[in-house]
């Protein structure tokens, strides 16, 4: 497969990652409990794609389930295909030379991520030469590459450091130059702001923003945070209780979602309400994973439900490249947080 | 790097500091035992002054010995020679009492290190064994037979050891002791069945350590990071897993090492070997309270040393340490 250097454009043909109805349980003694449910989404090459809902969703069991990271006890039923083969079923080893090499992952905690007793220098050389054929010195200089691309000042003399001489932000920093040493097609980034103080989490979005432009890397974006979603991507994915319930491009959606849940999510974003208002929240709770109903598994909490939303909810497709898990999403007109 | 300085000189300072501490702890373990010794039954004087001596003669004995002197006196005596280099002579050989440490502490010390070597030898391939295999029978098999392994005195396996390895294989010796300075190979030879004897709650304590700290290791999130990195399982647990584990593996070995030192002195009367412990033993029953003093003083030494040494060996596995 050839892929070219220049910038890549959004592929029309054959998507980078390809996830088909992504079905993921945890065993245990008393049975299974199913986390989610028939998941698909696409991600073209260098696409930016945001995946939100609430904890609980599914949506980082999701991220990791795309490496084969989940535990041993975790069943994945479905197919996730990138570049071309199917990576639920790859043998361990293939799977591992991809990891961190084609895809990589950033996590949500910067502090515990990374191994204490190791210098970065090690960590950040040790991905790049367990996947290509570099010296200790080259590595070396690859590694100081990164630590600056990420813009980690005096990069050279920060090799030779500890995790726990870092900042939050600056570990996160090295976190993400260990996950683009390889120069990945993908990078998996799983709530990678969330344990970090406001002001640093915005430096840390524009920076892989920035980043995923200047290397044509695609990413798929794990976050609860809406706002997050709308500075960086271009296309959203809102799961609730483990399934997905619309898929569409950021603009659109922003101005005019098709779920209720989405207008829900996006209506009790802050500062985009009235100023003394309180903050309007979704009243009620995802049902437990035991407990999910038949039908939409929002209609307990949804403002709009009616008789009908008891039946099986399938993902319909929509006009411009839309896709919602609502039966009433073409008659309904939700608020969005964007007003025209 | 401004670091590694940094770090050297805090390695400096807690050696200085660690050496000060235990000036204190040499004072108060050396009187203790002092003091112990003064509730035992029996009077040197009388041993000294050998079979129907008479009241006067015992006496002078006392006299001459100082064993007139008041309890405190007595050990403000033994411990300003003692500051001074000068542990006196065992009161009934009259052999100076360093060089009965110099002539036994080399086999006790063969013994406990041996037993430690033993320890981590097998200790440690069972907690990795035990710790890859989590949650199987095998895992099982290993930490029930190491809980077997605490609780078994060190005495009673040593004589289980005579029985088979040493009375009917005829493996081992049963008894006796080279010294290492004499001939090494022969040393270890005779050193064998004690050691085995000694490293029994040793590899148990080991492998129950490691395999606990492996498993938690390995469900870590920076342990996650590396299965992202894509590093093989092998390397994460060799490289990665057991530098994590390192610290908690060599205090364990360091707290093994103390409790097999204070075990020796049981483990030298089953097999008769003429090492501090067994010294020890025989001073205390006879009253002969200079070497029982000496051979005291050498075994807080070496635990303090070797507490040291499992310090400072922390200190450079694991970066943080001498940062706090």
């Amino acid at each position: 497969m050839a892929q070219h250097t220049e910038r890549p454009r959004p592929a029309q043909d054959t998507p980078l990652l390809s996830v088909e109805n992504l079905s993921i349980s945890f065993a245990h003694p008393g049975g299974e409990t199913a986390i989610t449910r028939d998941v698909s989404f696409t991600v073209a090459a260098g696409e930016r794609l945001g995946v939100v809902g609430e904890s609980g969703c599914g949506k980082s069991v999701t991220g990791l389930a795309l490496l084969g990271l989940l535990p041993a006890t975790a069943r994945v039923r479905g197919a996730i295909h990138f570049q071309g083969e199917d990576l639920s079923r790859l043998p361990a080893s293939r799977l591992r030379r991809l990891r961190g090499s084609e895809i990589s992952m950033i996590f949500q905690e910067p502090m515990s991520a990374l191994d204490p007793v190791f210098t970065i220098g090690e960590q950040l050389t040790e991905t790049l030469r367990s996947h290509r054929k570099v010296s200790r010195k080259e590595a070396r200089e690859r590694a100081i590459e990164a630590l600056a691309e990420v813009g980690i000042p005096s990069p050279a003399q920060r090799l030779n450091d500890y995790p726990y001489q870092f900042s939050g932000g600056m570990r996160q920093r090295v976190m993400i130059a260990m996950a683009l040493i390889c120069r990945p097609k993908l990078v998996i980034a799983d709530e990678p702001t969330t344990a970090l103080d406001v002001t640093v989490q915005a430096q840390i979005i524009d920076l892989l923003r920035e980043i995923s432009d200047s290397t044509g890397t695609a990413l798929l974006f794990i976050t609860h945070d809406l706002g997050v979603v709308a500075e960086t991507c271009s296309r959203l994915l809102t799961m609730y209780a483990g399934e997905v319930v619309e898929s569409a491009p950021v603009d659109s959606v922003l101005y005019r979602p098709r779920h209720p849940y989405s207008s829900g999510l996006l209506c009790s974003l802050p500062g985009l309400s009235e100023r003394g208002q309180r903050l309007p929240s979704i009243a009620g709770r995802v049902p437990a994973p035991d407990r999910m109903p038949r039908g939409c598994r929002f209609q307990a909490r949804c403002p709009h439900a009616t008789e009908g939303c008891e039946q099986p909810q399938p993902l319909q497709p929509l006009t411009d490249h839309r896709l919602a898990r609502c039966w009433r999403s073409a008659e309904l007109t939700l608020p969005g947080a964007v007003t025209p | 790097m401004t670091t590694a300085v940094k770090a050297n000189r805090v390695k400096q300072r807690m050696v200085v500091s660690r050496l000060l501490q235990a000036l204190p702890i040499l004072v108060l373990a050396t009187f203790i035992v002092f003091s112990l010794m003064q509730l035992i039954p029996g009077d040197v004087a009388v041993t000294l002054a050998g079979e129907n001596a008479s009241a006067e003669r015992i006496a002078q004995i006392r006299e001459a010995y100082g064993l007139n002197q008041p309890f405190l006196a007595q050990y403000g005596d033994w411990l300003w020679r003692a500051a001074q280099g000068d542990l006196g002579a065992s009161l009934l050989s009259g052999e100076p009492v360093a060089q009965t440490i110099a002539r036994t502490f080399p086999n006790t010390l063969l013994i406990a290190f041996y037993a430690v070597l033993l320890s981590v030898l097998v200790g440690v391939p069972l907690g990795i064994l035990a710790a890859t295999r989590a949650g199987s029978p095998l895992d099982s098999g290993i930490m029930g037979a190491a809980s077997l392994g605490v609780a078994v005195p060190n005495f009673w396996f040593g004589m289980i050891l005579v029985l088979y390895l040493a009375l009917t294989f005829k493996w081992f010796p049963a008894t006796g002791f080279v010294s290492p300075r004499e001939d090494f190979s022969a040393a270890l030879w005779y050193a064998t069945l004690p050691a085995l004897a000694l490293c029994t709650n040793g590899v148990a304590e080991i492998a129950r350590q490691l395999r606990s700290s492996l498993v938690e290791i390995q469900s870590s999130q920076h342990v996650r990071t590396l299965h992202a990195k894509g590093l093989s399982p092998a390397r994460i647990l060799w490289k990665h897993g057991l530098k994590n584990v390192s610290v908690n593996l060599l205090t364990v070995v360091g707290l093994l090492f103390n409790k097999i030192l204070a075990a020796t002195v049981v483990v030298e009367a089953v097999f008769a070997i003429p090492g501090v412990g067994s010294s020890i033993v025989n001073a205390v029953l006879q009253g002969d309270f200079p070497v029982v003093q000496g051979a005291v003083l050498a075994m807080v030494v070496t635990v303090i040393l070797v507490n040291l040494f499992t310090d400072l060996a922390c200190t450079v596995l694991d970066p943080r340490i001498s940062e706090a």
